[in-house]
């Protein structure tokens, strides 16, 4: 069964890479690179504040919307050039190769946020490394235990390891979408659709919070609008509860154990994705 | 559609309503142990929807608050340039809406309104009146204090802003009273800086009546050791030994410091 996974992913892993959807990395490449020469006219804590705040966030947009566009054109693809029946009427059930899919899409995403990270790590350790040469021969009049401060301070400014949490926390979220867009691919009838549900369903996603505290609170609803509420909170994912980068990237220490039951919350939205999607797809007609 | 298919949907429906009245308690959970650790943002309103425009506000609601305020902290930059202060003081309350976690944005906003905009608005040649130049120059020092009491209300566990709200009571209020507080508490917490303490002291032999609590608390910096024996340090150890008549027995710096 493994060996199917594995089969089916490699090649829906090729098919995506041919689709060139890594031009974005170049866009993204272009963007930090470029802003950290800008950049370069503000204060280090500015410059540094930035081009953390502009790289995670663009790796967020840019991983968001690889997975939902990767996702939502699998199946409807498939279906569209008949290849689904060819994998199908081999020794493959719809289990697996709805798994093979998806794993296809995962490591497409996990090898594009490396990507996006390692352009950011090597922009943001060159930068440090440049204000911090800048810094010691500005201030090479201080005594030495001032000097050593001074230059920590622009390190600490500069990198932090929780940025590989965020790093993370932005692949999981990317997958979390992926797993929902192939939910709702199992049923939708065109990519299109695919595609309009699945953003409306990533923004509706970011306010699910704000829709579960109004209606927990019980507040001063009418009983359409607590319906209404009860729906979106019941339906859609927190997907604010993955916006740990806001944080992150103003120095704000991670707890180790929100860290840990965020991704597990991640983990747990993309297992009942992946359920549902397969209670759905192994009655499709096709 | 088959009884099958329909059989399915509703489970899967059900199965959907399951999982989401089961996560509730744990989202609920999560949220708050975010919040305890300053990890959720308290959600937008609407007035700054006006302020951001619909794109940026509909990104602000996606997950995209840090990036949105990044940029809007490169308008407040190019608006400085062309000392619009009024537009910065706007765009910085926008931005630190957005980030009200990054000390960087607070720190900044309230050094430029009130350092570079007082003292624009105290020089403002298209002013003649030199009351309306002061009283505009104490408007952008006030606008900054904000800045930094709003910003430590956010931050109440980074020692920055409360050193930085230390520097401004100094410099634009003379207030050494509230210099010294600040300073206190920023000097209280784990990553400040070992200067802290001694602008801390340094305030508090400045406010009448608190002489001997400064004297004691600079003895207590002066037996550190030789590190902390700065020059102003001994100065200021010998005037409080002079002024508060401490036997010679007792002084640390019985001689004044060249």
């Amino acid at each position: 069964m493994i060996r199917r996974i594995a089969a089916i992913a490699a090649v829906t892993r090729t098919e995506l890479v041919r689709l060139k959807v890594f031009y974005f990395i170049i866009i993204f490449a272009l963007l930090v690179i470029g802003n950290s020469f800008f950049l370069a006219r503000f204060s280090f804590e500015e410059e540094f504040q930035m081009l953390k705040d502009i790289a995670l966030g663009a790796m967020s947009i840019f991983s968001a919307l690889l997975a939902i566009l990767a996702s939502a054109t699998l199946l409807p693809k498939d279906l569209e050039d008949r290849t689904i029946y060819t994998i199908l009427a081999k020794p493959v059930s719809r289990l697996e190769y709805l798994l093979g899919k998806l794993a296809g899409v995962f490591l497409l995403l996990a090898l594009a946020v490396a990507l996006m990270g390692a352009v950011f790590a090597v922009v943001l350790v060159l930068r440090t490394q440049i204000v911090v040469q800048a810094t010691a021969v500005e201030l090479s009049s201080l005594p030495a235990g001032e000097l050593q401060a001074a230059l920590q301070k622009v390190q600490s400014a500069g990198y932090d390891p929780a940025l590989l949490a965020a790093g993370l926390v932005i692949l999981v979220k990317a997958w979390l979408l992926a797993a929902m867009t192939v939910f709702i691919s199992t049923f939708a009838t065109s990519t299109i659709f695919t595609t309009i549900t699945s953003f409306a369903a990533y923004f509706i996603g970011h306010l699910q919070s704000t829709a579960r505290e109004y209606w927990m609170s019980g507040g001063d609803l009418g009983p359409i609008a607590k319906v209404i509420l009860a729906l979106v909170a019941l339906i859609f994912p927190d997907l604010q509860a993955f916006n740990l980068v806001d944080g992150i990237v103003t120095g704000t220490p991670l707890p180790p154990g929100v860290f840990l039951k965020t991704l597990a919350l991640g983990f747990g939205y993309i297992a009942v994705y992946i359920a549902l999607a397969a209670a759905v797809f192994q009655t499709r007609e096709l | 559609m088959s009884t099958h298919r329909t059989a399915t949907w509703v489970a899967v429906a059900a199965a959907l309503l399951v999982f989401g009245l089961a996560r509730l308690p744990l989202e609920r959970s999560l949220e708050s142990t975010q919040r305890a650790a300053f990890f959720r943002a308290d959600s937008l309103n609407l007035d700054l929807r006006d302020q951001l425009g619909q794109l940026s506000y509909a990104a602000a609601l996606s997950g995209f608050r840090s990036l949105v305020a990044a940029f809007l902290w490169i308008e407040a930059h190019t608006a400085w340039e062309q000392t619009a202060w009024g537009k910065m003081a706007g765009l910085f309350r926008t931005v630190t809406t957005l980030q009200p976690r990054s000390p960087v944005y607070w720190d900044l906003s309230s050094w430029h309104m009130a350092w570079n905009a007082a003292i624009a608005a105290r020089e403002n040649p298209k002013e003649p009146s030199e009351f309306l130049r002061r009283r505009a120059e104490r408007e952008y020092q006030q606008l900054g204090k904000e800045f930094l009491e709003q910003g430590i209300a956010n931050n109440p566990d980074r020692y920055l802003l409360h050193e930085r709200l230390g520097i401004l009571l100094r410099d634009k209020f003379s207030d050494h009273q509230g210099a010294a507080d600040a300073f206190g508490k920023a000097a209280s917490m784990k990553e400040a800086p070992p200067y802290v303490k001694r602008l801390a002291v340094y305030e508090l032999a400045a406010v009448e009546g608190r002489e001997r609590e400064a004297y004691e608390a600079l003895r207590r910096i002066y037996d550190l050791g030789e590190d902390e024996r700065k020059p102003r340090v001994l100065t200021l150890l010998h005037e409080l030994e002079e002024k508060l008549g401490i036997p010679a027995a007792q002084r640390r710096v019985p001689v004044a410091p060249e």
